[in-house]
């Protein structure tokens, strides 16, 4: 029970560092993104290949997965997706659905169709029970709370640049109305392109640390593609928080439902997407006041 | 000329167009050889023509229309082989089946933004493919639904193994369907479509009962996409778990895109240069087709679709740029 809860958080904290990029991005340009998993997917793949082919330790890979998902988005922000922001909405799904498509073949050719493996170091296996003896069982995998620590690192870390630096004041003003934010000298190109990259960054870093959870293959960006956008769909693209509290119910009742009633599997997830949207079609956590 | 005779003058029939029909109807004969895919051409063209009316005469993003096109399949075929083998009677029960989900799903369409539509109806399509996985006493499961055989279109004509017959029974449902959607997007209440597409504020504002006509659209675009279900199932005797899944949507969506949205034609153009396209690619590299769909979806948005087709203005574009300067 409390065991479910563990792997359901676990689960949810690293949907939120996955999705969390795609959130900020669709908030600021109102851009949507399907092609965000394979930001994801090259970070996943940049680990497993440094630690197999070249014995990288995993806690350095961890950063140059990061790096490697930046730059990656630094470039294609400026060639390929700027052009698109003022495009209507049809246009942006096809286009990225094209480059998950490009990236999905491109993996598959790189690296081959198996599942990855991912070898992890020792400290990072094995398990601790807590309250073994009673009915409140809590095992915890020690990958799974070094997710969790990351993860829960990390959000801190966002949270404290969105509400407390200059960067991040000048980062909400954009997400709530791009045309005074630049009426009043904030360069949103900038800022936009800071946040692309950052965003790509820390979908890369997602898919190194989820490379074990989640499963890698080449097709990582598709199969997830719908997760990332359930969590930016149901938490609004306003706040960060909404997010988080929707990767973390997700990855509960994900968790919670393919175990109880595994018949139905991903079945609960959607419904339950369905259901909050027909309830509030803006998402669950809306901030007043703020541009929709 | 009034506004009357000018929306007229749209909506009457072009002599090109009977003669494209013509063409159409005489090529499984002239290519007997290529009857299959004409026959599959002439399916996902309807499947087109039914997202063409959702996506472009009303303008919502639909990630999800594999949803009705599965469903009208899975009917047809249960219907085939559990009650009756009638072509005729299953495409009905395919069809009504479509549209009662679609009267149930268009409630869920009326509110949100287009990113909202995108996740509901990717989410329905989803739901659809675990319940058919779930429950494959019924469907088969992932083996797909096998034995489906049909009975003789009309009573008297046998589907053969050539194709002819399917891909004239294809043709002949696509047609009378075509002709009921061009009716429908030409008459007032295609007109009040483009006006929510357009503008929905204002088209609420002179009085168009916005959520109303959303729903009749949906309904309807549901049942053609049944029928084009239907006719996918009786045609190859096999309903499978893919005719849910997101590609389909997709490739439908990218359809639309080749050939142009909210115009008619533009769904049957997009099916046949997809389809030849698909063929040429898939056996030049059967493994890695989708990185040059990819490709091409990438150049399409990013060039835009105007441009692309029509080459020569790339020319007269730069020497006029090049004059100005």
């Amino acid at each position: 029970m409390l065991t479910l809860l563990f792997d359901g958080v676990a689960y949810g904290m690293l949907l939120f560092i996955l999705a969390v990029g795609l959130c900020v991005t669709m908030g600021l340009m109102n851009f949507i993104n399907l092609a965000h998993g394979a930001f994801a997917m090259l970070g996943g793949y940049v680990t497993v290949a440094l630690m197999q082919r070249h014995g990288v330790p995993f806690l350095v890979c961890l950063p140059l997965a990061f790096l490697a998902s930046a730059a990656m988005g630094v470039v294609l922000e400026r060639t390929l997706y700027r052009p698109m922001y003022k495009k209507p909405h049809l246009d942006q799904v096809l286009f990225s659905i094209g480059l998950a498509f490009m990236a999905v073949a491109s993996a598959d050719y790189l690296m081959g169709s198996q599942q990855q493996i991912m070898q992890l170091p020792d400290w990072l296996r094995g398990r601790t029970e807590l309250f073994a003896d009673t009915p409140f069982v809590l095992g915890m995998g020690h990958y799974r709370l070094f997710i969790i620590a990351v993860c829960a690192a990390l959000t801190m870390g966002l949270q404290y640049v969105l509400s407390a630096t200059r960067f991040g004041s000048r980062l909400r003003a954009s997400v709530d109305d791009a045309r005074a934010a630049s009426g009043l000298g904030i360069n949103v190109n900038v800022v936009f392109a800071a946040t692309f990259a950052v965003g790509s960054g820390l979908a890369g870093l997602g898919g190194a640390l989820g490379a074990e959870v989640l499963g890698l293959d080449p097709t990582f960006p598709l199969k997830f593609m719908v997760y990332f956008l359930i969590v930016v769909a149901v938490g609004g693209t306003t706040s960060i928080t909404g997010p988080l509290l929707a990767a973390l119910l997700l990855g509960i009742a994900d968790v919670a439902g393919k175990y109880y009633i595994p018949k139905l599997g991903a079945f609960i997830v959607y419904a339950l997407m369905i259901a909050i949207l027909i309830w509030r079609p803006q998402g669950l956590f809306v901030r007043q006041g703020g541009k929709s | 000329m009034n506004a009357h005779t000018s929306l007229l003058r749209a909506a009457r029939w072009q002599p090109l167009e009977l003669v494209f029909w013509a063409l159409a109807f005489a090529s499984p004969w002239v290519l007997a050889q290529h009857a299959l895919i004409i026959n599959e051409i002439a399916i996902v063209a309807l499947f087109a023509v039914s997202l063409d009316l959702v996506l472009g005469y009303t303008g919502i993003v639909s990630l999800g229309h594999a949803a009705f096109l599965g469903f009208g399949a899975y009917s047809a075929a249960l219907f085939a082989k559990h009650i009756h083998p009638d072509p005729l009677l299953g495409l009905a029960v395919g069809m009504a089946a479509a549209t009662l989900l679609g009267a149930l799903c268009s409630l869920s369409i009326m509110r949100g933004s287009d990113l909202t539509r995108l996740m509901v109806t990717l989410g329905t399509a989803l739901i659809l493919l675990e319940l058919a996985n779930k429950f494959s006493d019924l469907t088969g499961g992932a083996d797909g639904l096998q034995g489906v055989i049909m009975g003789p279109l009309l009573g008297q004509f046998e589907f053969d193994l050539m194709g002819q017959t399917s891909a004239w029974y294809s043709l002949a449902v696509l047609l009378v369907l075509f002709v009921l959607a061009r009716r429908l997007v030409h008459a007032p209440l295609g007109v009040t479509l483009k006006a929510i597409r357009d503008n929905r504020l204002r088209a609420m504002a002179i009085g168009i009962p916005v959520t109303a006509r959303l729903a009749v659209v949906y309904t309807v675009a549901a049942g053609i996409a049944g029928a084009a279900g239907a006719l996918m199932a009786q045609t190859t005797g096999f309903a499978s778990l893919d005719v849910f899944a997101m590609d389909r949507s997709a490739d439908v969506m990218l359809m639309l895109a080749i050939g142009g949205v909210g115009w008619l034609y533009g769904g049957i153009a997009g099916a046949v240069a997809f389809k030849l396209m698909y063929d040429v690619i898939a056996n030049i590299t059967p493994q890695y087709w989708t990185f040059w769909m990819g490709l091409f979806l990438v150049v399409l948005v990013l060039v835009g679709r105007e441009r692309l087709i029509r080459p020569w203005t790339w020319v007269s574009a730069a020497s006029r740029k090049e004059g100005a300067s």
